[in-house]
């Protein structure tokens, strides 16, 4: 070990991290509707980011058209409680099961694609399902539908006992995503991808399934990102073929995100997600120079420290705050 | 009849203005093997410079694109030179997050100085004018030169990469990097005038563009897919499977756009991809 006397500062970082699954668990319970629906948007935001990174940051698939799979949830989520009248409750899992079945397809078409023409040619597909769900005459064509009040209902008679129920459902989706992807990543099939990610030839040639390994993190990714659109829906209470689909929304600030916060690693997204919302209460005010400052940060980012900010945090620290490797101890 | 053969010589005629924002994508991927995300922002950015050079000096749109070849040469040149090339080579990843960067920052500088508004550049009269065939057939004086231009881009480009020094240059450093550099080629140099070329074509189409189509800040990443589904429809590095490519898009979007005009776009893309299922190398692939 490098830095032993560094230690207290992950095992305080992994207190405060702690800390904070607890306070966001209950923060309901503590703050005003306006702080739950951007803490919401946060979760959401999170659960994406958390995706895009296992993606473009472990399996080589820079995807832009990651999007796709949250409108397709929102989509769904909308079809099963609106149209088919199930209970809204269990049209969300089923929304995600939708963005599962979707992603088929969908890899059978961007596969086919060695990785630089992919982020084209992701971006080309959700362009596809978009304008397809546009024509979608049940789900009010081009222009969207609002969700019908009973099912807004459905989670709560009041504005504010509802914005709670969907901040509940946002932290359990958010929640499931991060912890599952943590074992993923700690297992047999993580430690393959960390190969990959150091070095693909060398992972292939050393024995990890390059192919099975991407096939398993799309497929991973879809049903998440379903379960992102369907809260989504629920919190604006509306699909519509740009804001549901929407790239700069759920592509554009979620690349942003990952890239600023430290793509390839379990912490970046968490952190970039945590300065994206600062900027974003900040900034917001600047219009779109806040876009151009993002922009030049990736960049920056990029040029400088590909691991991003929290590649630079990382240096100083002796491990991970988020331990995704075993580490051995070799006896002497 | 007469109608539908008249869409479909439309549709062949858009397809050269396609061909057009693709050829310079298909250049880069091809001798640089990247797909620059920001290549339709590019395109974009070019039409509203065309623009404001027309509203400072008050020339006309054909002298003011000429006016932004050089502009564009030097501008695609130091891209490369001093941005893209640091990132080369070292997977795909970095220089995709770069020209994503490059793409959302030209979108949002071009929305902060000109606004949202839907821009379009006078040809004085000359978009207006065609021909009638017969037939029920009118060809538009403005497409057909666009199309022919097209043509002669596709020759140019050919004869530059398999006919010059600087294009066997350019293949050179194309096909092993390493090796050229140590027969002393200077790869860095010949990577960034390839990006000048580049950025010719850019300029060339953005002055087309700016009298045919409406554009606005955000039309860059349209002109993209469509650029990079003419790509791969031709096949990798073939510049006249680009002019095909285009075509075909061109000419599946004008009979889309005959069920519905919210069916153009969709038609173009549900071909883009039933081909590109059956026949994943592109029509014509080179290598």
């Amino acid at each position: 070990m490098q830095h032993p006397n560094r230690l207290w500062i992950v095992y305080l970082a992994r207190a405060a991290l702690f800390a904070a699954a607890v306070v966001m668990a209950v923060a309901p319970m503590l703050l005003a509707t306006r702080d739950i629906a951007i803490l919401t948007e946060f979760l959401s935001l999170l659960t994406i980011a958390i995706m895009w990174n296992l993606l473009a940051g472990y399996a080589d698939i820079v995807s832009v058209g990651q999007h796709a799979f949250v409108g397709v949830g929102a989509y769904a989520l909308f079809g099963f409680a609106a149209i088919a009248h199930v209970d809204p409750y269990l049209a969300i899992p089923l929304s995600a099961l939708v963005a599962l079945v979707v992603a088929l397809p969908v890899m059978v078409i961007i596969f086919r694609l060695r990785t630089a023409y992919l982020a084209v040619g992701s971006w080309v597909v959700a362009e596809t399902i978009m304008l397809a769900a546009g024509k979608l005459s049940a789900f009010g064509g081009g222009s969207g539908i609002s969700l019908p009040v009973s099912v807004v209902r459905g989670f709560g008679s009041r504005v504010t006992e509802r914005y709670a129920t969907i901040y509940w459902i946002a932290f359990a989706v958010a929640a499931l995503a991060l912890v599952a992807t943590w074992l993923l990543m700690r297992s047999r099939i993580g430690l393959g991808l960390t190969a990959m990610r150091d070095n693909e030839e060398g992972a292939g040639v050393v024995g990890v399934n390059l192919i099975g390994l991407r096939v398993l993190c799309f497929l991973w990714t879809a049903p998440f990102l379903g379960l992102a659109g369907a809260v989504i829906t629920l919190q604006k209470l509306r699909v519509s073929p740009p804001a549901s689909f929407s790239i700069i929304d759920w592509t554009v600030y979620v690349i942003f995100i990952v890239v600023i916060g430290g793509i390839g690693s379990f912490e970046g997204p968490i952190i970039g997600t945590v300065v994206f919302f600062l900027i974003r209460e900040y900034l917001s005010e600047i219009g779109v120079w806040h876009f151009i400052i993002l922009g030049v940060l990736s960049i920056a980012v990029v040029l400088i420290e590909p691991r991003g900010l929290w590649g630079l945090v990382r240096r100083l620290l002796p491990a991970d705050v988020i331990p995704i490797s075993r580490r051995r101890r070799v006896r002497r | 009849m007469g109608e539908l053969a008249n869409q479909i010589v439309q549709g062949v005629l858009v397809g050269g203005l396609y061909a057009m924002y693709a050829m310079g994508l298909s250049l880069s991927v091809g001798v640089m093997r990247f797909v620059n995300i920001a290549h339709g922002d590019l395109i974009v950015l070019f039409s509203f410079l065309i623009l404001a050079l027309i509203h400072a000096t008050g020339i006309g749109a054909l002298p003011a694109t000429l006016m932004t070849l050089p502009i564009a040469f030097v501008g695609g040149y130091f891209l490369q030179r001093f941005l893209l090339q640091r990132v080369l080579g070292q997977g795909v990843l970095p220089i995709i997050l770069v020209t994503f960067g490059l793409s959302i920052i030209i979108q949002n500088g071009l929305l902060g100085t000109f606004g949202a508004d839907t821009r379009r550049v006078s040809g004085g009269g000359f978009e207006t004018a065609t021909l009638r065939i017969g037939g029920g057939i009118n060809i538009g004086v403005l497409p057909l030169t666009i199309f022919i231009v097209a043509i002669l881009m596709v020759l140019a480009l050919d004869w530059l990469l398999y006919r010059t020094r600087l294009g066997a240059r350019i293949r050179a450093v194309s096909d092993d990097p390493a090796t050229a550099n140590l027969v002393g080629l200077p790869s860095a140099r010949v990577y960034a005038t390839a990006m000048g070329i580049v950025g010719v074509t850019i300029a060339i189409s953005a002055g087309f563009m700016s009298i045919w189509t409406n554009f606005d800040p955000t039309a860059g990443p349209s002109r993209l897919l469509i650029a990079f589904e003419a790509v791969v429809l031709g096949g990798l590095g073939s510049l006249w499977g680009t002019l095909v490519g285009g075509i075909i898009l061109g000419v599946a979007q004008a009979l889309g756009a005959q069920i519905d005009v919210s069916w153009q776009l969709l038609a173009g893309h549900i071909v883009f991809l039933v081909i590109f299922l059956a026949r994943p190398e592109g029509l014509f692939p080179k290598y």
